[in-house]
């Protein structure tokens, strides 16, 4: 794709879908909670503004709407959701430092040559302007799924479960301009109730083992085990 | 632009670096001015920097029993080194025969060998000190150097060029073009130039605390005129990344011929870009607080993270196939 001879909305949408991979990285390596929470909503806000920028560029109307919907969604509602059950949990002061924060990032940073790679005979196929930013959402999905591996805190990694969404719709919007309205919906109702059940799960993982660090679910039946065995 | 190699040119060319040593305290004035008025002071005259440099020019210079002869040469050569350094940048004009003899990774490794002289100077007497700072400084750089050259290597993919004067040209000759490797690397130069000169996030120019001072605790067995000098080379230091910054990212207004009118041009708009930098810069040390010592890897992490997704999205979003 030659930048130059692209008009200036569709640099635009470029511009944006860069800096949408950047907050990836900025999720990923964020160690404060609520911090991490802000980027996320940054990220809906940005994708929102790449569907409608497509929108205006290509004249496709109904992706309007679904920038609308993502804007309300993604970046007001469901980080006002996380951000209630942070208070709720008492979360707000958490920090959870990344083990290896440098090689965490490098990883990511080879997942994004891997999905330019993998994207290559694609985009050398010339298509539509926007085949390029397929790469840059394949690699924000990787990267969500990078931050749900390396985390240890079930609220990072619900973050990074709903980056991955971002990252599909970012790819939906780019490469097809827009997926049907109905299956939208779905999605974007899907993940709303998703939501609703991560929270719930919050509570009952909290519960449980009186912390949200899922690593410790592991040893949980261990010592449960030799807790039991010990007693008698 | 090769056309340059007259004895003209070069007489601009050398002109044009006397500014850089002519301006430099003017900006550290002007960014002491603007902060004074951030905190509510009155601050010094915008032209304190000078006035300092004419002091210590003027005094006796103390060197320490323990100092060797690299002790007295080091000012030379971080001056000198520092100036050539500057010299390579364009500040008026891109039409200069130095860019085509010097092109950024010269001025890396002209920075690069004034630095290792101030760490050397700053372990010559032996204070504990001079060595603390020389290790702090060369831990920074280690983890700078790579950030700058990164970003620079953006820039350079997209005029095919690492000579900074063709870098400008070709931004300049561009129509108007959102590039995310420009943002990127534009970021990334911005946190190393922050780094690099010392300034608040990474090091305070201002305190000789033995906590946080790193430049400071080098130059700490200095006087005279040997002091004077390394001032003077830090000063352009922050010059030539502030011209840096503002030349490559902004270059409206830079002259493309050796005309008068349009060097005065030049002259103006250098003036006023570094003059918005500077205040700039003033209200983020107002605002910022600085950081521990341990957290400028994190932040010198993220320079590179930025430069380096710059050059991938040059490469995935701008070149494609």
């Amino acid at each position: 794709m030659n930048l130059p001879a692209l008009p200036l909305l569709q640099q635009l949408v470029v511009l944006l879908a860069a800096l949408v991979l950047f907050l990836s990285f900025v999720l990923l390596a964020q160690s404060r909670l609520v911090s991490a929470i802000h980027a996320f909503a940054w990220q809906g806000a940005l994708v929102a503004a790449v569907t409608a920028v497509v929108a205006l560029s290509g004249e496709v109307h109904h992706l309007y709407f679904s920038a609308g919907l993502t804007l309300v969604l993604k970046a007001l509602v469901i980080p006002a959701m996380l951000h209630r059950q942070v208070r709720g949990l008492q979360l707000e002061r958490h920090t959870e430092a990344l083990q290896r924060p440098t090689l965490a990032i490098m990883a990511a940073v080879g997942l994004v040559i891997f999905s330019y790679w993998l994207v290559l005979p694609m985009v050398a196929e010339e298509l539509a302007f926007t085949r390029n930013i397929l790469a840059i959402s394949l690699a924000v999905v990787l990267i969500g799924f990078l931050m749900m591996v390396v985390r240890h805190q079930a609220v990072a990694q619900v973050l990074g479960f709903m980056s991955i969404e971002n990252g599909l719709f970012l790819a939906a919007v780019s490469a097809t301009g827009g997926m049907p309205l109905i299956v939208e919906l779905g999605v974007a109702f899907d993940v709303l109730v998703a939501m609703v059940l991560f929270g719930v799960f919050f509570f009952q993982i909290r519960e449980s083992i009186d912390s949200l660090d899922v690593d410790r679910l592991n040893r949980l039946s261990e010592t449960a085990e030799i807790a039991g065995e010990e007693r008698p | 632009m090769v056309d340059a190699l007259t004895p003209s040119a070069w007489l601009l060319a050398f002109e044009q670096a006397l500014l850089y040593p002519a301006l430099a305290p003017l900006l550290v004035g002007w960014v002491r001015k603007v902060r004074a008025r951030l905190q509510n002071r009155r601050g010094a005259s915008v032209l304190q920097p000078y006035r300092e440099l004419r002091k210590l020019l003027f005094k006796e210079a103390r060197v320490a029993h323990s100092a060797s002869p690299l002790f007295r040469a080091a000012p030379s050569v971080v001056f000198v080194a520092t100036w050539l350094a500057a010299a390579t940048v364009p500040l008026l004009t891109i039409d200069l025969p130095i860019a085509v003899v010097a092109d950024i990774i010269v001025l890396a490794g002209l920075l690069a060998l004034a630095r290792v002289f101030l760490a050397l100077a700053g372990m010559d007497v032996g204070t504990a000190f001079g060595g603390m700072g020389a290790s702090r400084e060369m831990m920074i750089a280690a983890l700078a150097e790579p950030a700058m050259l990164m970003a620079v290597f953006t820039l350079a993919m997209t005029a095919h060029s690492t000579n900074l004067g063709s870098v400008i040209a070709q931004h300049l000759g561009d129509a108007f073009i959102l590039r995310p490797s420009y943002l990127f690397a534009f970021a990334g130069l911005t946190l190393v130039a922050l780094a690099e000169t010392g300034r608040i996030p990474v090091d305070n120019p201002t305190t000789h605390l033995e906590l946080t001072m790193v430049h400071e605790s080098m130059v700490l067995e200095y006087s005279g005129r040997h002091l004077a000098l390394m001032e003077w080379a830090a000063q352009i230091k922050l010059l030539l990344y502030g011209v840096l910054v503002a030349n490559i990212f902004f270059p409206w207004g830079i002259a493309t011929d050796p005309a008068l009118l349009s060097l005065a041009i030049g002259l103006g708009a250098i003036l006023l870009k570094l003059a918005v930098l500077g205040a700039a810069l003033a209200v983020a040390e107002t605002v910022l607080a600085k950081m521990r010592l341990f957290r400028v890897p994190a932040f010198l992490n993220l320079a590179l993270l930025l430069a380096l997704l710059g050059l991938l999205s040059h490469v995935i979003l701008e070149v494609g196939a």
